[in-house]
């Protein structure tokens, strides 16, 4: 640890706005730590200025508020997992959060941190965007709720601004007639980067035909993203196999996969059109 | 680099520190002699420095001592003495959990958290719960016996 930084640690939001005002693109954000503590040992950020979320008590709790379910950007994985709220209405999130890392990991990391670091892979990304969660960006001059969809715009990359930072998280209480199902790929029980991931959600009227749905995938691309060609193939249909199998296919046909250590690029694209195919056979099942 | 002084709680006693701010939790906790936090990977794979931060079970690798100020950290070893250990600290030792012992203070610190919750833990509840810690030696085998074990003394004689 050869890095010259300062570390601040605001008593409130108000604080820790006011101190990413001041030092602008100089000002990082600190939450949990898991992967920044990491950086920090690695030599990077040279010369900044860290501004420590981790005690910020407003960037908390998990609540039902007009319709949505709002969280604060700094709930921890291990939060996801017990709250109630979480279970009912976003169980795709609740399997990804059971997945994450391991449990010591669980309890440090947070849901802003996991989305403002922008891994492809990371693990909260594709339930939050199957769930059309938005996000929302205060800085001391304005507050903004962005799509998450439109949030990461790359590797690593978001449209997050200096001075900005992700307060909380929200998504519409999923109709009752909807459902969701989730997959990980790792090479790994525990502890495991996914190799791929997808969460599916999806909503069908009376009589069977779907009104809504919404594919995400991650791991696979550039970003985590939605898929939408083949969420629009499926809309204002009755599901059947045949239909579910060229949804997924379109799915598998959109991803821009890698070859890296955890698997190859064709590995990834063919799993996609199984993984797929088994979440939303999965999700209309249940909603028979 | 402006060193900050910081006050730590560990195990019961206070220290107050003057530390550089990129200086982690981990390293703090053995520069002060609590040495039964191990210096593993460094990176939050293998829980060998997991200690408890008000609380919570964390792998103090990941952690900056400056975001633990004021804090109520315990450590494996400030589970128990020497005279009267934890039931988790017999239960390692009687079981065989225990070969190398690089992994042990994390793997305690980890059964902990789980039995906190969750007094009678399934076997795959147990493996979820030390997910997060490597064990070269055992196999973790006996490590799940003596969670259990443990579980079985601290249910009969309300310790823990």
């Amino acid at each position: 640890m050869q890095s010259e930084i300062e570390l601040h640690h605001p008593k409130n939001l108000a604080e820790a706005l006011n101190l990413l005002a001041h030092y602008g693109p100089d000002g990082k954000l600190l939450a949990g730590g898991t992967n920044m503590v990491v950086e920090l040992r690695d030599g990077h950020y040279n010369g900044k200025s860290l501004v420590d979320l981790s005690r910020l008590k407003e960037l908390r709790g998990i609540s039902k508020q007009d319709g949505y379910i709002v969280i604060g950007g700094g709930t921890t994985i291990t939060e996801l997992i017990d709250h109630p709220l979480i279970g009912a209405h976003a169980g795709v999130l609740k399997e990804a959060a059971c997945l994450f890392a391991n449990p010591l990991v669980r309890n440090r990391a947070t849901v802003a941190g996991n989305l403002v670091d922008a891994s492809p892979a990371a693990d909260t990304a594709p339930p939050l965007l199957a769930l059309n969660a938005e996000v929302q960006l205060m800085s001391q001059a304005a507050t903004r709720w962005v799509k998450l969809e439109d949030f990461i715009t790359g590797v690593r990359r978001t449209v997050l601004q200096p001075g900005e930072l992700m307060v909380a998280l929200r998504w519409p209480v999923p109709s009752a007639r909807s459902a969701g199902a989730y997959t990980k790929v790792g090479l790994r029980k525990a502890d495991a980067i996914s190799v791929l991931s997808a969460a599916v959600m999806m909503t069908l009227d009376n009589t069977g035909v779907c009104v809504q749905t919404s594919i995400a995938l991650g791991a696979v691309s550039p970003k985590p993203y939605r898929a939408h060609e083949a969420e629009a193939l499926l809309i204002g249909k009755v599901l059947n196999t045949a239909l579910i199998t060229e949804a997924a296919r379109l799915a598998a046909e959109s991803t821009r996969p890698i070859d890296d250590i955890r698997g190859t690029a064709a590995y990834r694209k063919r799993v996609v059109a199984i993984t797929v195919r088994r979440l939303l056979t999965k999700a209309a099942e249940v909603l028979k | 680099m402006k060193p900050q002084m910081i006050t730590l709680h560990i195990n019961g006693r206070t220290h107050y520190v003057a530390l550089n701010p990129n200086q982690t939790l981990l390293v703090a906790l053995r520069d002060l002699g609590y040495t039964d936090v191990k210096c593993g990977c460094e990176k939050g794979d293998c829980g060998a420095c997991a200690v408890f931060l008000n609380g919570v079970a964390v792998n103090s690798c990941l952690v900056l001592a400056g975001q633990a100020d004021e804090g109520e950290i315990l450590t494996a070893a400030g589970l128990g003495t020497s005279e009267h250990p934890h039931p988790l600290q017999t239960a390692f030792s009687d079981a065989g959990a225990i070969q190398c012992g690089y992994c042990t203070p994390g793997m305690i610190v980890s059964a902990k958290a789980l039995l906190d919750h969750k007094p009678h833990p399934t076997d795959t509840e147990i493996r979820d719960a030390i997910s997060g810690n490597l064990c070269r030696c055992t196999g973790y085998a006996q490590i799940i016996q003596a969670v259990q074990s443990a579980a079985e003394k601290m249910d009969a004689g309300g310790e823990g």
